[in-house]
């Protein structure tokens, strides 16, 4: 039972309809990618979910760390410049 | 999401070892901004920094619910070659189907905070992790499938709705799939029961008899008593449990009560009645020392559902392994190409 | 109790509509009983499918027979002689590898099937053909993945795809035989004959078998009948199970 290597989990990504990024839905098990996007299709688009799948190794994700929080994202709160929200138009311009 | 080294692996157990730092929550001042988190409605993510408690009652909670949905395809699955119309046949199996997929998303939802699906599947043949009590009664007639989907959806989906909203963000995420695509399960089982209600008095008396054995267990799936509750303070506090065994039970009496009388049905509690000044229905004492002997394995089915799960995950590993070997085969082939 | 259909294009349609009714409730068994949850999905998707052709089929049939039946008279109201599925899709489930050596010899046949009923003069079938070769193809793909796996997998893989197949091959000489009802609804455009998909079926489990390290068994026994209503023990059991709460309530809805 225990000694049974369990096959590799893997992130499942899918389109919902044409125009759209594949998003994260979840996640399954294994032992190849060719199994794993069958499996994604049979576990995760039984309601028309998707249009297409893609399957990624959890393995290989780098991911930001949480500890990393205040330096990764922080400094992108003091520079409301980037958005269209700080600038003042005239009213007189309807559109721009 | 994963990458390695960044969760706590299981430990020899099955139980994650925590950071060493979480030893002693409370000298933890990251124990500050998980609490500030959490009471700022605001999800935990696999990544984060968590107390082991936090944690151990998550993977506890996740892998009972998970285990809840793959052993209950058994009394259901039970049906599926006798189901009586080619309609019902194909609700049954679909029925079915979503089970296995639900057991699924949560063994995943779990598996972020660092176990494996492997393991908790050895915790549960290893009878170390429990699943919901309601699945350890035998369906004996055609109408318990429809009595299962009334009674024992409509508790479970009084349960998960609020655990939508968990503070645990892969739990809350899965639980907004698993709630979505159960939204036929209860439907499709009170259609069923109301067929069979109204149709010959051979169905009725079937359905009838349905509800009487699967009423009272329905009601105590919900759970101990808030009074003998042990672990609620401390998940209430952590965002894990937003409601009261009690307070779910009589939302679903609540819910179920009137139902009844639509489907042409009695429940067996003669203590049932609408009470105009609480606003909901009273109900009678659930027997909860038969909750407790159920859930400590002495239920009607629960050496039947164990000795099934663990044939099967047995009798399968056979595949499992020659599936590995010829991944591992083709693997090393692609590599020297 | 027989409920007999007549006109060549209704004994016809009516075996394909078996095939996948029967394949459809063998597979059906397997829930809560496969190798991993994934593989759980992976056959109730796969017999749902088939369940839906038969649906579909059934529909046609009541039509094409004049009579007006609903699909339950046809699936829960003939005895075994009636039924007239080919003996290949009623064998007993086995081990995961005889699921998927039948899985395999059963697409390959069905995805030939419904590919040329495709163009079927009979609207309706063609209709019914069209959204069966998308589900049949993936089916094949399925089956052909695992016959890969298993067949080079390890030595007990390798040893029970052998003997799934050994066990299984004399049952596809019937697939593909022909009489005078398929010559008649060949000759009308309603469905090929079963002869005419051999090769096509020939070469990709050839191919398959190849690949998987697997050989093709010799064999000298060749049983037949499923289409004249000669069934395995087997199957008595499978329809007594399956249309005994059906047939305990004569008349009701469900």
């Amino acid at each position: 039972m225990s000694e049974e290597t369990p096959a590799p989990l893997w992130e499942v990504f899918i389109r919902s309809k044409r125009g759209l990024s594949h998003n994260h839905v979840g996640s399954l098990h294994a032992p190849d990618a060719e199994m794993a996007l069958r499996n994604a299709r049979d576990v995760y688009t039984r309601r028309m979910e998707g249009v297409s799948i893609w399957v990624v190794p959890s393995a290989v994700i780098t991911a930001s760390s949480p500890d990393e929080k205040d330096s990764f994202f922080d400094p992108a709160a003091d520079k409301p410049y980037r958005h269209p929200t700080f600038y003042s138009i005239p009213k007189e311009v309807q559109q721009l | 999401m994963r990458s390695s080294g960044q969760i706590d692996q299981g430990g020899a157990e099955g139980v994650p070892t925590g950071s060493p730092a979480a030893a002693d929550p409370v000298a933890d001042p990251r124990e500050a901004d998980f609490q500030a988190l959490i009471d700022a409605d605001q999800r935990i993510e696999p990544r984060d920094w968590m107390p082991d408690g936090y944690r151990k009652t998550l993977i506890r909670q996740i892998a009972q619910h998970a285990h809840s949905e793959i052993i209950g395809m058994q009394p259901e699955g039970n049906w599926i070659t006798r189901a009586p119309s080619l309609r019902r046949k194909a609700i049954l199996m679909a029925k079915v189907q979503d089970e296995a997929g639900h057991g699924l998303y949560l063994y995943c939802a779990a598996e972020t905070l660092g176990v494996d699906r492997a393991e908790l599947i050895d915790l549960l043949h290893q009878g170390r992790q429990k699943y919901s009590s309601i699945f350890n009664y035998p369906t004996l007639t055609w109408a318990d499938v429809g009595a299962i989907g009334w009674l024992v959806d409509g508790a479970a989906i009084t349960n998960q709705i609020p655990l939508c909203r968990c503070s645990f963000g892969p739990y809350a995420r899965a639980m907004v799939r698993v709630c979505k695509e159960e939204s036929f399960h209860q439907r499709q089982g009170f259609e069923s029961l109301y067929t069979l209600s109204h149709g010959s008095p051979e169905q009725h008396e079937m359905a009838q008899d349905a509800v009487n054995r699967w009423w009272w267990p329905s009601i105590e799936m919900l759970g101990p008593p808030d009074t003998d509750s042990t672990h609620s303070a401390q998940s209430t506090a952590w965002g894990i449990k937003r409601f009261s065994n009690d307070a779910l039970r009589q939302r679903f009496v609540d819910m179920v009560a009137p139902q009844a009388v639509v489907l042409g049905l009695t429940p067996p509690d003669p203590e049932l009645r609408w009470n105009e000044q609480r606003g909901h229905y009273d109900f009678g004492e659930p027997d909860f020392e038969e909750l407790r002997r159920v859930v400590g394995g002495d239920g009607p089915c629960n050496r039947q559902r164990a000795a099934h799960h663990l044939k099967a995950h047995e009798d399968g590993a056979w595949v499992r392994e020659a599936s590995a070997a010829y991944a591992a085969k083709h693997a090393a082939t692609t590599a020297a190409a | 109790m027989t409920l007999v259909v007549a006109g060549a294009a209704a004994v016809y349609t009516l075996r394909i509509a078996d095939d996948c009714l029967v394949l459809s409730h063998r597979l059906a068994q397997w829930s809560s009983w496969a190798p991993a949850l994934e593989d759980d999905l992976a056959l109730t998707n796969i017999a749902l499918d088939l369940l839906g052709q038969a649906r579909g089929m059934y529909a046609r049939i009541a039509e094409l027979d004049g009579t007006g039946r609903s699909e339950d008279d046809y699936a829960f109201l003939r005895g075994e002689r009636a039924f007239v599925n080919c003996q290949l899709v009623e064998h007993e489930n086995g081990d995961f590898a005889t699921t998927m050596v039948r899985q395999l010899l059963c697409s390959t046949y069905q995805l030939a099937q419904w590919q040329a009923l495709t163009a079927s003069t009979d609207e309706q079938v063609a209709a019914v053909a069209t959204k069966a070769v998308k589900e049949t193809a993936y089916h094949r793909d399925l089956a052909t993945d695992w016959t890969l796996r298993l067949g080079d997998g390890t030595d007990e893989s390798h040893r029970r795809m052998e003997h799934a197949l050994a066990a299984l091959w004399p049952f596809t000489a019937e697939l593909f035989e022909s009489d005078a009802v398929t010559r008649e609804v060949a000759a009308l455009g309603v469905g090929p004959d079963p002869g005419d998909l051999r090769p096509e079926w020939d070469a990709y489990i050839t191919r398959v078998l190849g690949d998987a390290t697997l050989p093709a068994p010799e064999v000298s026994w060749r049983p037949t009948g499923g289409r004249q209503g000669l069934h395995t023990e087997a199957f008595g059991y499978m329809l007594a199970e399956m249309q005994h709460v059906h047939r305990s309530f004569p008349g009701v809805t469900w």
